[in-house]
């Protein structure tokens, strides 16, 4: 991994998106320290003592935010570590990720998530922030030390993987969550309806002679939520949404003034249930691959901003646990390291999201629901950047992976995009094209 | 009506070394199989009923899923054409990882077995074997979870065919749990390929969603939908299902959609064949009286159909069209 030695750096020359405040435009960034010292349209080179010299064609942007992943730590470093989940997360140009709790043990209590903290502080120089679980051991019956957890750093509170059937204790959940302004994640999934579901319910599901989840197994969780929310004025946000019914809720809710915000996922939002032809556990995760008409209306939700963010819901598994019966197989696919590759590929060059937006989803508004110090390009902010070379063509090779796993559903996709650098409280971490090492020709 | 086999000598088209599903099968690769299952049907009518087609050719049948017959009719099926054919039946109580699965399989595969038949449920298992052993393995589905059970829809095809040779346009009528169902499922994809007129009957809760996209038409009212029907086939219905609240009671079931002489009678053409992939439970989806009649009832004609079935895919994937091109000179 590169090191950098110097203090100030420049970058200059790069197309510059900060959704923060719009712009999108030529600029340069001066990064001193761990900070973003200025930005403008013609900053001399004479005021750093490394300038990189980018072009129009390289996008400058906030780091990226995955509020959604699975590094399995403690619990399970075969599947994945904090270093290697950073690692991960620093090979797609992210600086920025929110963890889940479902961990053995469980982030539900004040040692284990000073644990998470203290892996956190000392294996990775990007930021990790602890979802810290609702209930105790996530089981549903007595609620965490909520504040506690909060005022050490516990960013948001979620059950993820085990909805709340009792819609009493989720009501507690939020009331006593909003008390400090944190918000509570929601995995929308009745059990009862998922059953013993390994795919989404329909045509497929029935070809293929698998079990099948329903989408209002989400969407009347969803629904729920939304008056359990208007009720209680909490902040509920919903995760890796995948029907169109949800986005409906969520639309009409948000109209209404519900604090109610939704992420989705690359995979969601490029795949559908019909992938699954070959039985090939790489493509089931929970919830399942929905239909074409499902994709479909997660795009429309990302447009118009019912759908605020694309995170991964990384979520590693060895080979050996994925090479079982598909209805046996673990829920899970890893993220990081093609979401943005996916996004780009399938949805900014495609013409469906501007790279304004693209950035606003993956970056500052994640950032801002979880409320966390990033996804801004300002001066004094931390200087986690991204810079993006969009133009770049690869081939999602799993052996490469940072990560520890390889449960990916897009190997061997054409990609075209990647992250060319990634600075992490201005340490640069990724230097895909060695810039740093070659003498600049100003 | 002529009993003999419609069908003149297909072209032999026929190169698959696994039989995985029946959606994927064509046309002339079915009247291949039907063709060549007549043929082995001689051999089951002899005194001594062994030919020496697969001497030297190991058989292992894998049985994950409790079965009877359909295990016995492979390795009678192995047997008569002078296979050695070895049993696997294993608990379906633990849960069994597909990796040790696949170890298994290698072990048979080293052991020197050339064909696997596998019995198991989950769905897909077949797909996912066959992907991983390519040509180095033959498998067979002898049912897979809710997905596949070709052997049984081939068997099927070819009871009705028996009776009826041209079965296009004929009203076909599947009765009971088709969401569970693989053999309603295989049933629909080779009675839909031959042009028949499928119609599958069930309560709402024991109904797949999108069924009807893969080529028959559905119903609720089992009297609407035995109108006019050529072929009766019933489901078995797995007690288990009242429990887990998919029907309310077994007697409301037997009352909504039993298959009885006197529905029989008010409905259905006069010779309409009754069949059943077994075991039945008389007297819930099947009165006695039916499936007893010979007049209307084919389900043992399906039974040893299926050993003649099943002679011929074994036969079919264990030898390589040269070879069988030699052995029809040879005759």
């Amino acid at each position: 991994m590169p090191h950098n030695e110097t203090k100030t750096i420049l970058l200059k020359g790069g197309r510059v998106l900060n959704p923060a405040t719009g712009c999108d435009q030529v600029m340069d960034v001066l990064i001193e320290g761990e900070q973003i010292k200025a930005l403008g349209e013609d900053i001399p080179a004479s005021q750093a003592e490394t300038v990189i010299q980018l072009t129009p064609d390289q996008w400058v942007t906030p780091g990226l935010v995955d509020i959604h992943v699975h590094f399995r730590d403690p619990g399970r470093p075969d599947k994945e570590t904090t270093a290697s989940g950073a690692a991960a997360a620093v090979a797609g140009g992210f600086t920025s990720v929110c963890i889940m709790p479902n961990t053995t043990p469980t982030i539900d209590d004040l040692a284990t998530l000073e644990y998470v903290n203290q892996a956190a502080k000392t294996q990775t120089k990007i930021n990790i922030h602890a979802v810290a679980a609702a209930t105790k051991n996530l089981a549903g019956e007595e609620l965490t030390e909520i504040g506690s957890l909060y005022e050490n750093g516990a960013v948001a509170f979620t059950d993820d993987g085990h909805c709340l059937m009792n819609a009493n204790l989720m009501r507690l959940a939020l009331e006593y969550a909003t008390m400090f302004n944190a918000p509570v994640v929601c995995h929308a999934e009745d059990m009862n309806l998922s059953k013993e579901g390994c795919m989404n319910e329909g045509y497929y599901s029935t070809l293929l002679g698998l079990p099948g989840i329903p989408n209002i197994a989400e969407s009347v969780i969803v629904g729920r939520d939304i008056e359990l929310a208007r009720m209680t004025g909490g902040h509920v946000h919903f995760a890796h949404v995948s029907t169109r019914e949800s986005v409906d809720l969520i639309r009409r809710a948000k109209a209404e003034g519900v604090k109610v915000s939704g992420e989705t996922t690359p995979h969601y939002l490029t795949l559908t249930d019909a992938e699954i032809q070959r039985y090939d556990t790489h493509f089931k995760m929970n919830p399942p691959l929905r239909s074409e008409s499902d994709r479909q209306a997660l795009i429309e939700g990302l447009l118009d901003g019912t759908i605020e963010a694309i995170a991964t819901d990384h979520a590693p598994h060895t080979p050996d646990e994925k090479a079982l019966e598909f209805d046996k197989a673990p829920n899970g696919v890893v993220g990081l390291e093609t979401s943005l590759g996916v996004v780009l590929t399938h949805l900014v060059h495609t013409g469906v999201l501007t790279p304004l937006k693209m950035v606003e989803v993956m970056s500052t508004r994640p950032a801002q629901l979880m409320r966390i110090p990033a996804g801004v390009l300002e001066p004094g902010a931390r200087a986690d950047i991204t810079v993006i070379d969009p133009k770049a063509e690869w081939e999602v090779d799993p052996t490469q992976f940072k990560s520890k796993s390889r449960n990916t559903p897009f190997k061997g996709m054409p990609l075209k995009g990647r992250p060319e650098m990634v600075f992490a409280a201005g340490e640069c971490l990724l230097d895909a094209s060695n810039r740093l090492k070659q003498p600049s020709l100003l | 009506m002529t009993i003999e086999t419609p069908v003149a000598t297909p072209q032999p088209v026929w190169t698959r070394r696994h039989v995985i599903d029946s959606m994927s099968l064509t046309i002339p690769e079915v009247e291949e199989v039907l063709h060549t299952a007549k043929t082995f049907s001689e051999v089951l009518s002899r005194p001594i009923k062994k030919v020496p087609t697969l001497r030297g050719k190991v058989i292992a049948n894998m049985f994950y899923e409790n079965s009877t017959r359909t295990r016995t009719s492979f390795e009678l099926a192995g047997k008569y054409l002078s296979a050695d054919t070895i049993n696997f039946s294993v608990s379906t109580s633990s849960v069994k990882k597909g990796e040790s699965l696949i170890d298994t399989a290698q072990t048979l595969l080293a052991m020197g077995t050339d064909a696997l038949v596998i019995r198991h449920s989950s769905s897909g298992i077949c797909k996912q074997l066959a992907e991983f052993f390519g040509e180095r393995l033959c498998i067979l589905n002898a049912g897979d979870g809710r997905h596949d059970h070709p052997t049984q829809g081939l068997l099927d095809l070819y009871s009705i065919r028996e009776r009826i040779p041209e079965i296009q346009g004929k009203r076909i009528v599947i009765v009971g749990d088709v969401a569970h169902s693989r053999v309603a499922r295989s049933n629909i994809h080779l009675l839909h390929l031959f042009g028949a007129d499928v119609h599958v009957v069930a309560p709402a809760t024991l109904m797949p969603i999108g069924i009807e996209r893969l080529g028959c038409t559905v119903h609720h009212h089992l009297d609407e939908a035995l109108e006019g029907a050529d072929v009766v086939m019933c489901l078995r219905l797995q007690l288990e299902r009242q429990k887990s609240g998919l029907i309310p009671s077994l007697g409301e079931y037997h009352h909504l959609y039993a298959i009885t002489q006197e529905r029989l009678k008010r409905l259905c053409k006069p010779d309409v064949l009754i069949m059943h992939p077994g075991p039945m439970n008389r007297g819930v989806e099947i009165a006695s009286d039916v499936a007893d009649d010979p007049t209307l009832s084919i389900i043992t004609n399906q039974v040893t159909s299926g050993v003649a079935i099943r002679m011929a895919l074994l036969y079919l994937v264990l030898s390589t069209p040269t070879e069988r091109g030699d052995a029809i000179d040879a005759a």
